[in-house]
């Protein structure tokens, strides 16, 4: 409860006197949903660089990345934020699953071990967002406990989120699902992978960002 | 607090009110010591946003220390308020904030037992190693 109190206070002091041109949006979402590859396409088109490298092995996010000021332009408005890029939140780990992708046993352990780490760090980090994007695989059950503790724990902190269905371009993709799975929420489905409805997305971020 | 044991699996249900007015850290920390003993936790009553994400958190901190140790499955089951009116939900909401989700199961199992905790919005379906 002191925690819910402290953050509202932080927000309205926020409000009141901080210049709203360089929020905190992070990113959020399970393993292998597609954070890095959305972060990137982000950042590459409007800083030129990507973020970090994103991969089919889970877990090849371990630490949060960042990327300061960037500046993205759509229908006239301008939004300067600082992105997050987070590792993906999972409640196991096993260093045998690195290995099936042709990972040696020793990497796959040190692979294991920064994964925890990274699991820790994404979750301290919660506190310190303005607004976050929590990114999901739309081909996937989006019930999974995993994704309701992440938004439950952004809900509780009382920070503006907006869930991207990502992976569009999947067969097995369906928004509604993640739709109704999240009715509270607004939900944008897009395929960072192909760059599919980014028009929407960058206007929900918009709009994420006001909230902020 | 009751032990059952069904076909080698040991199941130990926890009655909320013995949880109830525990602290976030005792509460993390017996879930924890019963699921290291490779026990599948049955919990009447949910918990709270921050206590799940602190259970994960101790979670990875023990996976990293803890040989064998590979982590947990997590799965919920919450009454659906869909249909109900607004008064009912006004006052499940309510409790919910004051005591947490009571009306809620949680089931919380060893990843190297539990393969897969199955959840959709109407059944929940443990798949065993």
């Amino acid at each position: 409860m002191l925690k819910i109190i402290k953050n509202f206070s932080k927000r309205m002091l926020k409000l009141l006197f901080k210049k709203r041109e360089n929020i905190k949006i992070g990113f959020y979402g399970p393993p292998n949903s597609g954070k890095t590859s959305l972060a990137n396409r982000i950042c590459k088109d409007w800083t030129g660089e990507e973020i970090g490298m994103a991969s089919k092995v889970p877990h090849e996010t371990r630490h949060v990345q960042f990327k300061e000021k960037v500046e993205i332009k759509h229908k006239g408005k301008t939004l300067t934020f600082k992105l997050i890029d987070t590792p993906g939140i999972a409640t196991k780990i096993d260093y045998e699953e690195f290995i099936e992708y042709g990972i040696k046993k020793g990497d796959a352990k040190k692979r294991a071990k920064e994964a925890t780490q990274g699991i820790i760090e994404s979750i301290q980090w919660l506190d310190d967002m303005d607004a976050i994007v929590v990114v999901l695989d739309s081909a996937e059950n989006p019930y999974s406990q995993v994704n309701i503790t992440i938004i439950g724990n952004v809900a509780a902190r009382k920070i503006p989120v907006l869930i991207v269905a990502n992976k569009i371009d999947l067969k097995k993709a369906d928004v509604k699902k993640v739709e109704a799975a999240f009715p509270e929420y607004d939900v944008v489905g897009i395929s960072a992978k192909d760059g599919i409805n980014m028009d929407e997305f960058y206007e929900s971020l918009f709009k994420l960002a006001k909230k902020a | 607090m009751k032990n059952k044991k069904i076909n080698g699996l040991s199941l130990q249900v926890i009655p909320f009110a013995e949880v109830e007015k525990m602290g976030i850290s005792e509460r993390v920390k017996k879930i924890l010591d019963l699921v290291l003993g490779n026990k599948i936790v049955i919990i009447h009553g949910r918990l709270r946003a921050e206590e799940e994400a602190r259970l994960i958190e101790d979670t990875m901190a023990m996976v990293d220390h803890i040989k064998g140790f590979k982590g947990i499955e997590l799965a919920v089951i919450a009454p659906s308020m869909k249909d109900k009116g607004f008064l009912d939900k006004m006052k499940y909401n309510l409790a919910k904030n004051l005591v947490g989700d009571s009306a809620a199961l949680t089931v919380i199992g060893p990843s190297s037992v539990v393969k897969e905790i199955k959840r959709d919005p109407k059944k929940i379906e443990l798949l065993l190693n």
